[in-house]
């Protein structure tokens, strides 16, 4: 597979971001009902379909060379997005070499690695990245094992350490939240980061949750999907910036919801890291407007009735409140009340 | 389950001491192991005649060999047969399948001292972790306890890793750990880890609470909740399908073989989306997820069929 990049795209300023009809084919489109609520959505990271996003344990696109840059961006600006505590120091080698493993295994076109005992030659193509280096020895890096990798792959990244029977979050490398903190949730523990989110604490989710992950296996990652809205295709949504983006909500009118309004998916996956015994959280976003929704009428028509049900503390608590109407007046055109059956196909 | 399930060869057998021995493994297929963490564990299925038998052991080699694998096995003559046969039947060349290490063991890397005791073949994990303490130079202790000078397996490894750190207490020279001396006065942030039989497991557990030492800072060695369970007789009402669930397959599992197409997401007890309606169950329902209510479990007629089973008897499923 070849993958066409499109390496000047922007994610601020001029927000050139675009997908190609193949990107909005693979959008991982999350409802299959018409109603949305919190649960426990976890199942096997196993390998899905050829071309879907699920297709590799890291989903690399045509956005990749632009991601990149925009982090290198949001880095250079902010430092503190990359944060690692001392104690985890194993768990970023598992991280290097998880993720180095896995993106020449499935990528073999684009990265490759070659291994000479603990002497590591890593290529990145389309990065122009060539580097030999002794594993386990991070002065042998120009930046630390995460940063240096977390630098290369598409998403964001928790790393947890598992003790007293929970998670904590002592490293992180997140330059695409949607709104929320790295510096203030960084060592927090899995209830506690999860703190400000409405109704699923009561539900039980994140007990079910904790409890599930608690057991997760090496070699048996699992994944779920999460989802939120952002105007224009930006990826540093974070409480840091929130000056350069959040008066953005108030732009949206009925003339430009198909351009600025996009869902925002967050495919998340979990896996067990063997030398730590810590666990690696991969957080990759997907960007598809309201114009490419509507390319696929099905997906148009389950988003206009999600929204239109969706309860009030998560439109709230996800920060749509304000453009909520008007972009569910704008889906209406395409939702003519046709019966869809269940499933998340186009 | 079996997904991730490794297929081994019997590399080496060593007799360690009377009734103790030793296995090296390797990979069938020729890869290499993965990586593991001290404290790990794996399940070996061992082909006994009736059906295979799962038994956890910890691996105490070096994990940075990724060629070997070993486990060391206590002849256990009570037990159901796991071990007896690893002692009597187990010849080398031959073939078993192996789990994916699991550690519920495993070090709290914000100790800033850590004391680890083994009594007998509990040295197994404690060797592994006190493999990683030294790699990552942290500060600890050995305390190994054990019958008699030869049944101190292990104690030239355990030498080399930590040259004076190591402490033995042997029973027959009446030398034992007192351990309301060995936890009294420790600075906070020390970590206690201890694996052996479960009357030096406790004491060590209560004179650590009688000293007020929190709980989050003991550990014992925990193994992984045995997947399988005895098999049990299953109808489906509306496919109209009768058949066995056999012990190492889930009921999930046993529904899917049968082409019966049965929902599910997390297939770990979480999610909910497996639940089955029983309609009748001549047997005792054994929950095992994390998902009914205490009175949806009393009521007895849900079943999460990805981790719970039935003991005895026939299971009807509304399916
Ligand atoms: C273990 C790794 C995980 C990390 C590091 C993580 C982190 C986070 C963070 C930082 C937030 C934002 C909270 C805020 O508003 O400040 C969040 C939201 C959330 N998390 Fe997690 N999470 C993890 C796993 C899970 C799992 C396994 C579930 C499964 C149910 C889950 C469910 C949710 C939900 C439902 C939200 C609200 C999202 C929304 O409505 O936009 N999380 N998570
Ligand atoms: S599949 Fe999730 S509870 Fe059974």
């Amino acid at each position: 597979m070849t993958i066409a990049f499109k390496p000047d795209e922007t994610f601020r300023g001029t927000y050139t971001y675009r997908n190609s009809p193949q990107a909005i084919k693979r959008f991982p489109f999350p409802f299959h009902q018409d109603q949305y609520m919190y649960s426990v959505n976890m199942e096997p990271h196993t390998k899905g379909p050829e071309g879907s996003v699920f297709e590799n344990a890291f989903d690399i696109d045509e956005h990749y060379i632009a991601e990149m840059r925009d982090r290198a961006i949001t880095l250079e600006r902010d430092p503190g997005r990359c944060v690692s505590l001392p104690h985890m120091m194993d768990a970023e080698w598992d991280t290097l070499e998880l993720i180095m493993e896995s993106l020449s295994r499935d990528y073999p076109e684009l990265f490759t690695l070659t291994k000479d005992g603990e002497r590591w030659h890593w290529v990145n193509k389309p990065l122009g990245i060539d580097q030999t280096f002794t594993f386990g020895d991070a002065a042998t890096l120009p930046c630390p094992p995460f940063e240096y990798i977390g630098r290369q792959c598409q998403g964001d990244f928790v790393i947890m350490d598992q003790r007293d029977n929970n998670l904590f979050a002592d490293s992180g490398m997140i330059t695409s939240q949607a709104d929320w903190s790295l510096m203030f949730d960084a060592g927090m523990s899995f209830m506690e980061w999860h703190g400000p989110v409405p109704l699923a604490h009561e539900l039980g989710v994140f007990d079910r949750a904790l409890k599930y992950l608690l057991m997760l296996q090496q070699s048996r990652p699992v994944r779920r999907l999460n989802w939120t809205m952002t105007i224009n295709p930006r990826l540093d949504t974070s409480p840091e910036t929130y000056p350069e983006w959040g008066p953005d909500r108030a732009s949206v009118t009925p003339d430009n919801v198909g351009d600025k309004v996009h869902l925002r998916v967050e495919l998340q996956a979990l896996f067990r890291l063997p030398r730590s015994n810590g666990m690696l959280f991969s957080i990759r976003g997907y960007l598809a407007s309201m114009n490419d929704l509507a390319t696929h009428p099905r997906w148009a028509k389950r988003f206009h009735r999600v929204l239109s049900t969706l309860p009030n503390e998560l439109a709230e608590y996800k920060g749509l409140v304000r453009y909520k109407p008007t972009t569910i007046e704008w889906l209406s055109k395409f939702d003519d009340g046709e019966v869809l059956p269940g499933g998340t196909q186009p | 389950m079996s997904s991730a399930s490794l297929n081994v060869e019997i590399r080496r057998i060593r007799d360690l001491a009377p009734g103790i021995r030793e296995f090296s493994l390797s990979r069938t297929d020729g890869d290499d192991f993965p990586i593991y963490s001290g404290g790990s564990h794996i399940v070996l299925s061992l082909p006994l005649s009736d059906r295979p038998h799962r038994n956890p052991y910890s691996l105490l080699g070096d994990p940075t060999d990724r060629k070997t694998w070993r486990v060391a096995v206590r002849k256990q003559e009570d037990s159901r047969g796991g071990s007896r046969w690893l002692h009597e039947q187990a010849r080398e060349g031959m073939r078993i399948d192996i789990s994916a290490p699991v550690n519920l063991f495993s070090l709290n890397r914000l100790g800033r001292r850590h004391i680890l005791v083994a009594g007998g073949i509990g040295i197994t994990p404690i060797l592994s972790q006190a493999r990683e303490l030294a790699r990552l130079g942290a500060d600890f202790e050995v305390h190994y306890a054990y019958r008699a000078p030869e049944y101190g397996v292990f104690v030239d490894e355990l030498e080399a890793l930590a040259p004076g750190r190591i402490h033995h207490y042997v029973q027959s020279r009446r030398e034992q750990i007192e351990f309301s001396s060995l936890l009294a006065g420790r600075p906070l942030g020390t970590h206690f880890y201890i694996c052996g039989p479960g009357g030096m497991v406790a004491a060590s557990m209560n004179a650590g609470k009688a000293l007020g030492w929190p709980e989050s800072h003991l550990h014992s060695e925990q193994f992984l909740a045995p997947t399988g369970g005895e098999p049990f007789d299953v109808q489906l009402t509306l496919s109209g399908k009768a058949f066995t669930v056999p012990s190492d397959l889930s009921l999930l599992e046993a529904i899917e073989q049968q082409g019966v197409d049965a929902p599910y997401l997390c297939r770990g007890g979480a999610c909910g989306q497996c639940e089955l309606e029983v309609v009748d169950a001549s047997g005792e329902l054994i929950h095992h997820d994390l998902y009914l209510s205490a009175e949806e479990r009393a009521s007895g007629k849900k079943i999460m069929p990805c981790v719970s089973r039935l003991k005895g008897g026939c299971l009807t499923l509304n399916l």
